[in-house]
């Protein structure tokens, strides 16, 4: 008898082993809080340094951006990452990493057509769909109190 | 003249020999059952060149200079190279001919590439047409993730169904004249889909061509797993490998015993599953454990009747992005040993 496509699919789900929820949940509970942590600290640091609200929540982003460009840098940040999952991605952490990863990984294709064409590839979608909404958060906010 | 067995099957009247053979591969394909058995080992995953491809070129071309060189050949000896390996235009494996100098004839089968060289070669040399033919293939972790996958230091997490592709080659050089290991039949596999998507289970995209290609193997020589010292596959990892026995008993009749190994499963220790998850996987998987420990012990007389078969995903870089289910191949070769 020959297995049918539906048939393969239950056998395929039997036999893949699941991934670890509730320890992945946990990990990226702590490691996204550990990042959160991390970022008041830094704007508890920069408000006593002096700056202004609105400058202190821009020093966090640049840092947060920085640490995680040059933990992908030096290979550090994937390690983490495989334990973190959601809870380095999510944050800024992720975008940064996101666009460091495929800069360095294009280098071999030149500045231009390599690093420089390559480098939105995986958070590309995030400023096309990010921007999009932007833009019709912008309307709708605009016709509300036209 | 090669004649045909039953519907598939492809029996040599005069057997092609594998005089020489060769693994080489990377640090971590050095610690598990490969270790002290590579002809070469690369502990910089770049070898010291700017580029993933460059590196996986160097590889596959460091493979056959290992394996003429045990031949006591040079490429001018070789009548024919057939080679394929998982990047774009085979590229490894042309600019390993690049450096080698013999006639080139390239192919793809994916991570099936060892046995499908093997089995055009092995054709040809009975054909008469050429007398000594490489066969080769290659595989690099980085350049793999980088073509198929996301950036290296990309921040993801990798199910547990995910394989990790080998940075090895192998190549062996086959000849008309010769002593054992000696190939006797061998079988094109049909392309077998059955519906799997998940480009992080190719374990189970393989499966059904496996099932397929051994199924038909059987069937048309007349044999049973029993008949053989070893039935090994290419690169199943555990969960293909689970549901290859499930499909042979299921869609055949066979019952699998314990001399089915796989390759993927073999490659590397159990100590090394943390980052491997479900298994080894890539061309140079089923090449590096079929040159660097499988030919030996056929050599040496501990393995006698060998089916090797080879599994290929053939999915490209776009197709599961528009939706396409992965299909698949398995192509395989009977390697025999003095009885």
């Amino acid at each position: 008898m020959q297995t049918s496509t539906e048939q393969y699919k239950t056998m395929v789900e039997t036999a893949s082993p699941n991934s670890p929820l509730a320890i992945n949940m946990l990990k990226a509970f702590a490691c996204g809080g550990a990042v959160c942590v991390l970022g008041e600290g830094l704007g508890l640091l920069y408000a006593r340094l002096g700056a202004d609200d609105e400058r202190t929540r821009t020093l966090v982003a640049i840092t947060l951006i920085a640490l995680t460009a040059v933990l992908t840098a030096l290979g550090v940040f994937d390690k983490i990452a495989r334990h973190a999952g959601a809870g380095t991605i999510v944050p800024i952490t992720g975008f940064a990493n996101a666009v460091t990863s495929p800069a360095m990984e294009f280098q071999s294709e030149g500045r231009i057509l390599g690093t420089g064409a390559n480098i939105f590839k995986l958070a590309g979608p995030v400023l096309v769909y990010g921007g999009g909404a932007a833009v019709l958060y912008g309307v709708i906010y605009w016709l509300m109190h036209r | 003249m090669a004649t045909r067995i039953g519907m598939d099957t492809i029996e040599l009247q005069t057997p092609v020999f594998a005089e020489s053979y060769a693994a080489v591969g990377g640090a971590l394909e050095n610690g598990g059952l490969l270790q002290g058995k590579l002809a070469r080992v690369f502990d910089d995953a770049t070898l010291g060149l700017d580029s993933w491809e460059k590196a996986e070129a160097q590889l596959q071309q460091a493979a056959a200079d290992a394996a003429l060189l045990r031949a006591g050949r040079k490429g001018a000896d070789v009548d024919l190279h057939i080679a394929g390996d998982l990047l774009g235009q085979c590229s490894a494996s042309m600019f390993a001919g690049r450096g080698l100098g013999i006639p080139f004839a390239g192919v793809y089968g994916a991570c099936s590439t060892m046995a499908l060289s093997m089995a055009m070669g092995a054709l040809m040399l009975e054909s008469g047409a050429v007398g000594t033919v490489l066969a080769g293939t290659s595989s690099h972790f980085c350049a793999a993730e980088k073509q198929f996958r996301q950036p290296l230091e990309y921040g993801g997490q990798r199910p547990p169904t995910a394989q990790w592709t080998a940075t090895a080659a192998g190549a062996v050089l086959l000849s008309a004249a010769g002593d054992a290991p000696k190939i006797t039949q061998l079988q094109f596999g049909r392309v077998v889909d059955l519906g799997v998507k998940d480009a992080h289970n190719m374990g189970a995209a393989m499966a059904p061509a496996a099932a397929n290609t051994i199924g038909a193997f059987f069937r048309d020589t007349r044999t049973m797993p029993a008949d053989y010292d070893l039935i090994l596959t290419g690169d199943l990892g555990l969960v293909g490998s689970d549901l290859l026995r499930q499909l042979l008993l299921s869609d055949w009749g066979v019952a699998l015993g314990n001399n089915h190994k796989d390759c993927g499963l073999l490659l590397y220790h159990e100590e090394q599953a943390n980052e491997i998850n479900a298994g080894a996987s890539g061309c140079g998987c089923s090449a590096a454990v079929l040159c660097g420990e499988i030919l030996p012990l056929i050599a040496a007389g501990h393995l006698t009747r060998v089916l090797f078969v080879a599994t290929g995903a053939l999915l490209s870089s776009v197709s599961p992005l528009q939706g396409e289910s992965i299909p698949a191949v398995a192509h395989a070769v009977l390697i025999e040993g003095q009885k």
